[in-house]
């Protein structure tokens, strides 16, 4: 058995996720754009920040006009601290160490997270007095604080740079842009890369269970009826049927993808008991048709990837009975 | 109330598999599970799982996982994303409803192949608590740093509960993490997430479980000594850190009471991911020096995700139906500095 394969990917959306954060999530982005930390004060007394759409204990509704809303801070005090050795890079909003903190800012009763820019380690504690460190450049959104740094004695926070608001500027924030990018090293597990060695051959490798005649091609380990082991790797043909398909008019819907119009299908593999995905071409996307015969156009360059099989043509042979692929719609 | 009972258990756990993918391990995970439970796959009444598709980062990636069971003919099927542990919450649900009498419940999950701490910061809050990127490690952190202030606890506390897991661990046949380890041995690592050493951090684990409840008198057919569920219960507390107390665990406490649990045990099985969580698990539970706590290591010693609370289940289960125990107490949890807890009572007997 070779090595099996694994491949690393990043997944993300470019641009980031973007968020309607309603009233009062938006309520309290645009008093951070402002320069100004806002809570809100609920039926008990208690004072909430960052402020919830409901109150945490009762599941009241928090109203996101009216007087119960007030600013604190700026001055906090930690109530929780830990360390970031290694900063994330891309993710957080400081390169160099930082604490995070839970902050309690005055005139609130609970605590908001965010970042500490203290140098060291040593230099922040439970019941540390911090401020907020503003950029100049705000836009409602949490880092809007770039970090919160620790008082001396008697020193003042320094209040956050004016901004000039953008002309075409909402008078709230309604929604914000979270960027967001994880990486993976994914493992095709040992079927799968049978598979994918036979595309470097310029051969479609199945699988089947010891307990069932189905062929899958490609398998992903198991009988999917069964759950049996698919153990038996079993060759199967580059030809075979078209069951169902689509013809595609959205352009750019991948890298590989062709000039649209194309046609996309489903293809019932000589020897296979699944069906298996191809692009069709060699005719017009006209002419494509149920149970239409098709023949694998491997790529000169054969590798262990989908890119081995760059299309299926038509073979021009009778078209399957549809007896034949009923069972695989 | 129906008696339900789980009839069988198995599970697996490595650091890393770089050979599988999903569906491969959870296999003989399912497979070991389903010939213990001795009731035939067809005969069973539901199959419910839990997964989270973050850590393979593909969408509907639970999917995949049912190939591992098998899903001809059509299944009564049903998939948490959260820990398996709440999958079999479902099940034992679906099973009250007297429409089922028997239930495959499975979990699994990779941490390997992405970055599983940082993963988990999208658990969070997208608006005030993501853009700030706090890892699950960091998270937990927090919860320590407030635990050891209110408690006038100190790190020689916690370093004595990661000592005790990695010399329980040694008689585990899935620990990824055990030895012969004294508190002073821990002591002596560095501080790597304050107040946390690596030691109080679970490891990195890829693995699945499979448990098979059934009811009443299909339980006492299938299996010598069932291990009866006796209560189970889970609550949940606010999402925001800064808007409850870290420094106890409220909603283990409520789960406890509803689920019976505080009437003493034999064996305790914490899903304690950090050495600090053990601790404020136990005062909730109600647990002191008789109880055997995390015999098994916990998830300090394994820790597949999406399954590490089920295997809670799964070890006080074992031990009941070996007749090494007579009652234990399990506990999962959900969500960051343990947000939402459950805790199932299992006994032996008839």
């Amino acid at each position: 058995m070779p090595q099996t394969f694994s491949a690393e990917r990043v997944l993300e959306y470019p641009g980031g996720y973007t968020r309607s954060v309603g009233p009062v999530i938006g309520r309290f982005l645009t008093g951070l754009r402002d320069g100004r930390i806002l809570g809100v004060r609920l039926a008990d007394g208690r004072v909430l920040v960052p402020p919830t759409e409901y109150d945490p204990t009762t599941s009241a509704p928090v109203a996101a006009d009216g007087d119960r809303w007030i600013e604190v801070g700026p001055i906090g005090t930690v109530q929780a601290f830990t360390w970031v050795a290694e900063p994330r890079a891309g993710k957080h909003a400081l390169e160099r160490p930082f604490a995070f903190a839970l902050i309690r800012p005055d005139g609130a009763d609970t605590a908001m997270l965010h970042l500490v820019d203290c140098g060291s380690a040593d230099a922040i504690t439970i019941g540390t007095r911090v401020a907020p460190r503003w950029r100049a450049e705000r836009s409602g959104y949490m880092t809007d604080i770039e970090a919160w740094v620790p008082l001396a004695d008697g020193e003042q926070p320094v209040p956050a740079p004016v901004r000039v608001p953008a002309e075409d500027e909402e008078a709230e924030v309604t929604g914000i842009t979270v960027p967001i990018a994880l990486r993976f090293v994914n493992t095709a597990g040992e079927s799968t890369t049978r598979y994918l060695h036979g595309m470097a051959e310029g051969k479609i490798i199945g699988a089947r269970a010891p307990h069932s005649t189905d062929v899958y091609a490609s398998s992903r380990g198991t009988d999917p009826k069964t759950g049996e082991p698919t153990s038996i790797e079993v060759e199967v043909a580059d030809t075979g049927c078209v069951t169902t398909f689509c013809v595609v008019n959205i352009p750019g819907l991948s890298d590989l993808a062709p000039e649209i119009p194309y046609a996309s299908a489903q293809i019932l593999l000589d020897g296979a008991d699944n069906t298996f995905f191809g692009l069709i071409r060699g005719c017009s996307v006209d002419e494509v048709h149920m149970g239409m015969r098709v023949k694998a156009k491997w790529a000169d360059e054969l590798k262990p990837d989908h890119t081995s099989i760059l299309w299926f043509e038509p073979t021009g042979e009778p078209d399957a009975p549809y007896e034949h692929y009923k069972d695989n719609l | 109330m129906r008696d339900v009972a789980v009839v069988s258990f198995a599970c697996s756990a490595v650091a890393e598999d770089p050979v599988h993918n999903e569906t491969e391990m959870i296999v003989p995970v399912v497979h070991e599970a389903l010939t213990a439970g001795g009731i035939p796959k067809g005969e069973l009444g539901f199959v419910c799982s839990g997964s989270l598709d973050y850590l393979q980062g593909g969408p509907f990636a639970f999917v995949a996982g049912l190939d591992a069971v098998g899903a001809w003919p059509p299944l009564r099927e049903s998939h948490v994303e959260m820990d398996a542990a709440w999958a079999l919450y479902e099940a034992w649900i679906a099973i009250q409803t007297g429409e089922v009498d028997s239930a495959l419940v499975y979990g699994f999950g990779k941490s390997s192949p992405g970055d599983l701490h940082e993963i988990m910061a999208l658990q969070t809050d997208p608006y005030y608590v993501l853009p700030l990127w706090p890892s699950m490690v960091d998270m937990a952190a927090l919860q320590a740093s407030a635990y050891l202030e209110a408690s006038g606890r100190t790190d020689a506390d916690l370093a004595e509960v990661a000592a005790r897991s990695q010399r329980a661990a040694r008689s585990n046949p899935i620990a990824v993490r055990s030895g012969d380890v004294s508190a002073a041995d821990v002591l002596a690592a560095p501080v790597t997430h304050a107040p946390l050493r690596d030691a109080d951090i679970p490891p990195i684990t890829d693995g699945a479980a499979a448990i098979v409840l059934a009811a009443g008198d299909l339980a006492r057919d299938v299996c010598e000594r069932p291990a009866w569920i006796r209560g189970i219960e889970h609550r949940i507390e606010a999402h925001g850190l800064g808007l409850r107390d870290l420094t106890r665990s409220v909603s283990t406490r409520q789960a406890a009471e509803a689920a019976g649990a505080l009437g003493g045990a034999d064996v305790a099985e914490l899903h304690a991911q950090f050495s600090h969580e053990e601790l404020i698990l136990a005062e909730a539970l109600g647990l002191d020096g008789s109880v055997a706590v995390n015999p098994s290591g916990g998830p300090l010693a394994a820790n597949p995700v999406m399954s590490a609370g089920l295997i809670r289940i799964g070890e006080v289960a074992r031990r009941i139906t070996a007749g090494e125990a007579g009652r234990g107490v399990a506990h999962a949890t959900s969500g960051p500095c343990l947000q939402q807890n459950m805790v199932c009572v299992l006994e032996g007997g008839n």
